[in-house]
């Protein structure tokens, strides 16, 4: 058994039960990770299928790239949102699995039945110049116009990227400093008028996950981050020590 | 070793990532079983490069590789703009065109 | 030899008809009279050619007048061509002279009549069709005039059209016509394919090298034709209800000129009927079914017009089984056709004048006793009575003796048989005309409220003596020396065979004369002392049968309508279920087949994606199969 034939038997059913496994997860930052994976394996796949360059490219641009990009994205719609798995179109899955089951089972057939009449040829030629040469030797010859296409493309993407994601800032009426000041002394109580103190004022301590404490001791929920609230990661802070405080009556005399 | 093996595997991840399209319901996950798919094709053409002794699988192989890039990119980007109108990212929320 | 003048006997008429008709109220004052003086004037040309032709040769007395070549298609070719020889000039005097004097008859009969402008021209309308029908050369121009005579019969019929019964009678008429018509057309059709012309001398010089069986067709097809315009069996049940029309319309067309056409159509045809014996033995058969079949029904008729209409079914079949005795009898067939045409008109235009004097009254039991205050209608119809029952020496003596004498010369079973029929209708003739006679001018008066009987004025009474004076004299004057026998033989006898005498002619007329007398004695008895105003209700089944014209009506509904309207309605009901059915079929099945395919749109993605998943299955198992 060869070196590449072990990689092969061992690291294959780990892709395969990885991609199925990724369709179960409930959370889909599970599934993004699952796939990370199968991209790895991929990757270590494209090496041993000598295809040096394309293997750190898997890993770079896709597994790298994309997959942070997925996992970017699942951070800004919300990780706490996840699947309900229970279906609510009638029969879809079993229809599914029994017709990619047949769409597997077809394409198996195909290839078994496939014959090129000649062993495969292997890449030691092709690749004699090394990997990346012959590669370059394509992309800047034959498939020139493609390259410069492609280029485009990606281009067009970011652009489209950027458009798409790009909030436009609500076009409500630069209010004027003299307007504000009305609307604050005009506000639910007059107390609200100074408006809310600079942060740092009440904090007792560095740490976001300390509360501010209010002047009569309680702590303050607006001084922490409304995530740290969700998750529970709020500490307690310790109350005033007025204790060791030197006492000091009315006429301001210790 | 047979590089035909590559092939099986190819086709098998390619329809797990099928199934994965249409039994899913979030969004991402739906795109994220596409690029398996796409990663499944990929194998398939890089397998064919070491049969045929030729590196133009690969250079097929790494275009569809840049592709792929630029349409996450622009689909997440899309998800991501109706995420913020509709507060979901359920696939079936867009049934408006049934009867 | 050739005349310029024969096309101005239908020309006039015709021209004086369309002028009526389009000049409408217009020529209200003027209309009858001057179709009145266009129809004098018909009968004047006629005259003129009839002493031109006695002038000349017996040889060269036919004329022709070839007016225009009307079809040439290929071998086909037709000329409107209009012949005149002693077989037409007959009928052409015939019906412009009877023509006249019913002209005038109607300026009287129709004069309360806000409508008689029309009448008139309808009537020159017919004189011209008519004659044309005489007159034409070959069966297709034959046929024009036959349609022609067909539909003034139907525009006078129902002249009456406000009474839906008398327009269901016109078409009643003209449906039994068509009939008939269809075996004309049939003939014309045969006639091509055998001898490939339609005209009578192109037939005739051919009709030698002709199968004996292609004869017989024609022939049958022709007595088709025959047996719908006479109205003979089986396509007779329409004469009765054409009495619906006005009684000078019965005159003219349902006694002497229209139904005699079909007995013109056969003599006319004697080339063709001579050399097929089964046609000529279907013609006798029928005729001698209709002779009695009419006197039949004759004896139960109440009603004044229709017992002289089954009067004229009865003896039209004398003349149709005369004519079927070949040439022997042709020239018997049209001397009782001349004949009948002055008595029955006459007879005719006096039941008109009765009906004039007692309110138009037509049933017969509410008659009685007019004889005295009605003298010449009485006269001139009784001369009639006379000729038709066959006295010495009135006219119909001589033709119905001469027809009974020739079917017993027909020889053997056959000739007894007709011959025999032939007395029996003579009985029974005798019988019911003396019967109509009785009830309606002698006896006690059973008249309504309010009759007033008179007199007619004079237009009307003058044709009638004219018609009467042809009833007394006609029969001698056609007989004398068998002029007429000789006149006809170049067209109908040729080759002026010897006849064979089965009994001797004066045991034949001593035969006729007594059954006469029985016929006379008979109704005498029955109806000599007074009579009941309603007819009797307690008959026997035999009564009853004939008083329902022998089920005509019935055998006719039965037998080809109730068929026909349950046809028609069959044909319907698939129309709408079946071919309809169909077309709709082919709308609710797209709607079908839309509404199940509906059920893919269901609007979400991963059903589109299932889809696609599974066109690339099929794609891929397609392209498997191709390679296994």
């Amino acid at each position: 058994m060869s070196g590449e034939s072990a990689l092969f038997w061992v690291l294959a059913p780990l892709a395969v039960l990885a991609s199925v496994a990724m369709l179960f997860m409930k959370k889909a930052v599970h599934s993004a990770i699952l796939l990370a994976w199968v991209m790895i394996t991929l990757a270590i796949f494209y090496i041993a299928l000598d295809a040096p360059f394309l293997g750190i490219v898997q890993i770079v641009v896709y597994t790298g790239a994309v997959m942070m990009l997925f996992l970017f994205i699942l951070m800004l719609v919300g990780v706490d949102s996840s699947d309900s798995l229970v279906e609510k179109i009638k029969g879809i899955r079993s229809v599914a699995i029994f017709t990619a089951l047949a769409f597997s089972l077809t394409l198996i057939t195909f290839i078994a039945r496939a014959e090129l009449g000649r062993p495969s040829v292997g890449l030691d030629e092709a690749n004699s110049g090394g990997n990346v040469e012959g590669l370059a030797q394509y992309l800047f010859s034959d498939y020139v116009w493609a390259f410069e296409v492609i280029s485009a493309l990606l281009i067009t993407a970011a652009l489209g990227a950027m458009v798409l994601a790009h909030s436009e800032k609500s076009d409500v009426a630069r209010t004027s400093q003299k307007s504000r000041s009305i609307a604050r002394f005009r506000g639910k109580s007059i107390a609200t008028a100074a408006g809310l103190p600079g942060s740092g004022v009440y904090a007792r301590n560095n740490a976001i996950d300390l509360p501010a404490l209010l002047p009569d001791g309680k702590p303050s929920d607006l001084s922490i981050a409304e995530v740290l609230h969700r998750r529970g990661d709020v500490a307690e802070s310790k109350s005033y020590e007025l204790e060791g405080l030197p006492k000091i009556d009315d006429q301001g005399n210790k | 070793m047979n590089p035909t093996n590559y092939l099986y595997l190819s086709a098998i991840l390619f329809s797990i990532g099928a199934v994965g399209v249409i039994v899913r319901k979030n969004a991402i996950v739906v795109f994220m079983c596409i690029e398996l798919m796409l990663n499944a094709a990929n194998l398939a053409f890089v397998t064919f490069a070491k049969i045929n002794g030729n590196l133009e699988g690969q250079v097929m192989a790494f275009f569809t590789m840049v592709v792929a890039a630029c349409e996450v990119v622009v689909g997440l980007a899309i998800i991501v703009t109706i995420f913020r109108s509709r507060r979901s990212a359920s696939v079936d929320d867009a049934s408006l065109l049934s009867r | 030899m050739t005349s310029e003048n024969l096309v101005y006997l239908i020309a006039l008429p015709l021209f004086s008809s369309a002028l009526l008709m389009l000049l409408g109220r217009k020529a209200d004052k003027w209309g009858h009279i001057f179709a009145t003086l266009i129809s004098a004037s018909t009968f004047v040309i006629g005259a003129m050619e009839f002493f031109a032709m006695i002038d000349r040769p017996e040889a060269s007395r036919a004329v022709t007048q070839k007016l225009f070549t009307w079809i040439s298609v290929g071998t086909f070719n037709v000329d409107a061509g209009l012949l005149l020889d002693q077989l037409s000039i007959a009928f052409v005097l015939l019906i412009t002279g009877v023509g006249t004097l019913i002209h005038v008859y109607s300026i009287a009969y129709m004069s309360h009549d806000k409508d008689r402008r029309r009448f008139f021209a309808y009537l020159n309308f017919f004189i011209a069709a008519m004659l044309l029908l005489v007159l034409g050369d070959s069966y297709l121009n034959l046929y024009v005039g036959w349609e022609g005579v067909g539909l003034a019969s139907y525009l006078l019929i129902g002249f009456w059209n406000q009474k839906p019964e008398y327009a269901t009678a016109a078409k009643k008429a003209f449906v039994a016509n068509r009939v008939g018509d269809f075996g004309l057309s049939v003939a014309v059709m045969i006639a091509f394919a055998n001898f490939g012309a339609v005209s009578f001398i192109g037939i005739e010089e051919k009709v030698g090298g002709a199968s004996e069986t292609a004869l017989t067709a024609m022939g049958l097809m022709l007595l088709l034709a025959a047996v719908g315009k006479s109205a003979q069996f089986p396509l007779q049940a329409w004469l009765g209800d054409a009495m619906a029309g006005p009684t000078p319309v019965s005159a003219l067309i349902h006694a002497a000129t229209m139904v005699t056409a079909g007995v013109y159509l056969i003599t006319r045809s004697n080339f063709i009927f001579d050399n097929a014996p089964t046609a000529q033995l279907a013609v006798v058969i029928v005729g001698t079914i209709t002779l009695l079949f009419g006197a039949i029904i004759g004896m139960a008729k109440d009603d004044i017009k229709k017992a002289l209409a089954a009067s004229t079914m009865s003896q039209i079949g004398y003349m149709i089984m005369a004519s079927g005795f070949g040439p022997a009898g042709y020239a018997f067939a049209i001397m009782h056709l001349l004949t009948h045409g002055f008595f029955k008109a006459g007879m005719f235009l006096g039941a008109g004048s009765v009906m004039h004097g007692m309110n138009d009254e037509v049933n017969m039991r509410r008659y009685g006793g007019l004889a005295k205050f009605m003298p010449i209608t009485s006269i001139t119809f009784g001369l009639g009575y006379l000729a038709i029952i066959g006295v010495p020496p009135f006219a119909g003596f001589y033709s119905k003796d001469k027809i009974i004498e020739t079917a017993f010369n027909a020889g053997g079973l056959q000739g007894v048989l007709f011959g025999s029929a032939a007395l029996l209708g003579a009985v029974i003739t005798a019988f019911y005309m003396t019967r109509l006679m009785l009830m309606t001018f002698f006896g006690n008066k059973r008249w309504a409220q309010g009759s007033e009987p008179h007199e007619s004025p004079f237009l009307m009474w003058a044709p009638m003596a004219v018609l009467a004076v042809g009833s007394v004299a006609s029969g001698y004057l056609l007989y004398s020396g068998k002029a007429i026998v000789k006149w006809l033989a170049p067209v109908v006898d040729k080759n002026q065979h010897e006849h064979t005498e089965f009994l001797p002619p004066i045991v034949v007329t001593t035969l006729a004369v007594v059954a006469v007398i029985i016929g006379v004695s008979i109704a005498f008895i029955k109806y000599r002392g007074d009579l009941s105003e309603s007819a009797p209700s307690e008959v026997s089944i035999f009564t009853r049968v004939i008083r329902r014209d022998l089920l005509q009506d019935d055998a006719n509904e039965f037998l080809f309508m109730r068929p026909g309207q349950k046809l028609t309605q069959l044909l319907v009901k698939t129309d709408e279920s079946v071919i309809d059915g169909a077309v709709r079929a082919v709308g609710s099945s797209a709607l079908g087949s839309a509404r199940g395919m509906r059920k893919l749109q269901t609007g979400y993605v991963r059903n589109y994606a299932l889809l696609i998943l599974i066109g690339a299955l099929v794609a891929l198992l397609a392209a498997l199969a191709v390679t296994i």
